[in-house]
């Protein structure tokens, strides 16, 4: 019998070893796994590398992680947020080792490592800043930048109903990183509101098969807030 | 010395004119998103956000927001009839891939060739973000920009070459400006239109690029 469901998020998260490499799905807030980055706090795990869109919120969640110090970097695409305190003042302590990643291209690497792809090109930040260091193509005459995929031990996501194969479905915008996250890590860890009896998810609407997704831990269900801009161009 | 100037909205609404019927439109964190304000009746578009949505609607009423379904600005917004979600890497697709017509950005600067800043002023200290600004700026069918002709204190912020980090080389197609349209062409920066009362010569003063009429 297949049964990926796990008592709590603590057990979910009982074997993350420090220096692992962890994924944490969300956009601003729509889609954060906070319980999940919760027990992850309380796990203890340190040496953390942490692959997400931002850089945390306020004091909770991935921002706290930040502030207990138990992130050596973080791979995202916006960290400045108007509430990410925690991190700018870690970054600016140099304590906090920052990858900034092109959001798509963010998404793209996580895709690639979890659909087997060694590399792809890339337009997307041919000639900037971004780009320095990494190998170039012209392809069909316009430039690309060669691109490695992000894999990781470990990804937290959120979703809004699962069962005990891992099947998933999202909530509107809150799916964002979570289908290719859990495609990217070796142990995919989704909380879920709902857990439903196999065979009750329409299998047409099926967005994150189980394969992809090793445990699942119901939570409760929570109200969530995004964080906005500080300033935006 | 005062001159002309289009309100920001009076932009929105000259940005919203090039929009055709049908389109799928990628509007930009800040002055951009009032373009959405501006459509002019009868004509339908889909909007699309990077965070996974396409056929997006205006913001909800106060007391209904829901904090799944936000935009790229992070703030709710409703979903037409039509609508559909996504995950990241399909989002990005749908930009990179070529399938939006339109992306209306913001902007430091812009370059003769078109070249575009808009990520980081490159200040020490500053802690660079860049988000989904470099996969919109080359992707979009036409990149459109809609800023400021010149900064708070006076400097053209059409130039001959950015002086800021680049978002994008020689991505932009259109400049919507407070002062007038200017689009990239392989001559130069071409002025298709002016604010009434500016004439072409007080618009090169401040526009550090040769104009071409």
């Amino acid at each position: 019998m297949i049964d990926k469901i796990v008592p709590s998020a603590a057990a979910a998260l009982a074997d993350v070893p420090d220096g692992a490499t962890v994924m944490i799905g969300g956009f601003g807030t729509a889609g954060l796994p906070n319980e999940l980055t919760d027990a992850l706090l309380a796990q203890g795990a340190t040496g953390l590398t942490i692959v997400n869109n931002n850089a945390g919120n306020g004091d909770t969640g991935l921002a706290a992680l930040i502030g207990a110090g138990r992130v050596r970097k973080i791979i995202c695409s916006f960290p400045r947020q108007a509430d990410s305190w925690h991190f700018d003042r870690a970054y600016r302590a140099g304590t906090l080792e920052l990858e900034l990643v092109p959001q798509g291209n963010l998404a793209e690497r996580i895709r690639a490592a979890g659909a087997g792809i060694g590399g792809f090109f890339t337009p997307t930040g041919y000639g900037t800043e971004l780009a320095k260091g990494k190998e170039t193509r012209l392809i069909d005459g316009r430039g690309h930048v060669l691109e490695s995929p992000i894999h990781a031990d470990f990804a937290l996501i959120k979703a809004e109903r699962g069962d005990r194969w891992g099947n998933l479905v999202y909530r509107m915008t809150a799916r964002n990183f979570g289908p290719v996250m859990a495609m990217a890590a070796r142990v995919t860890v989704a909380s879920v509101h709902e857990l439903v009896q196999l065979g009750s998810l329409d299998p047409e609407a099926v967005v994150t098969p189980g394969l992809f997704v090793q445990r699942v831990v119901q939570v409760p269900r929570s109200s969530t807030a995004a964080g906005g801009f500080r300033s935006a161009a | 010395m005062s001159m002309n100037k289009w309100t920001k909205d009076q932009m929105a609404a000259r940005v919203a004119q090039d929009i055709k019927d049908g389109a799928v439109v990628n509007l930009g964190i800040g002055m951009p998103t009032l373009v959405a304000n501006h459509l002019p009746a009868g004509r339908e578009v889909m909007m699309h956000s990077e965070n996974g949505v396409i056929g997006m609607g205006p913001a909800p009423p106060e007391g209904e927001e829901d904090y799944d379904l936000i935009n790229a600005g992070k703030q709710p917004v409703t979903l037409l009839p039509g609508g559909a979600f996504f995950h990241h890497a399909d989002s990005f697709a749908m930009m990179r891939g070529g399938h939006l017509d339109v992306c209306v950005l913001g902007a430091f600067q812009v370059s003769a060739k078109g070249d575009l800043a808009n990520w980081h002023t490159g200040a020490p200290g500053a802690i660079p973000a860049v988000g989904g600004a470099m996969d919109l700026a080359i992707g979009a069918k036409r990149t459109f920009v809609m800023m400021e002709h010149t900064t708070k204190t006076g400097e053209p912020k059409i130039v001959a070459q950015c002086s800021y980090p680049l978002t994008g080389v020689a991505c932009v197609s259109r400049i919507y400006t407070d002062l007038g349209v200017l689009d990239i062409t392989p001559e130069g920066v071409k002025v298709v239109e002016i604010v009434p009362g500016l004439s072409f010569e007080a618009l090169q003063a401040v526009t550090a690029a040769p104009l071409i009429r």
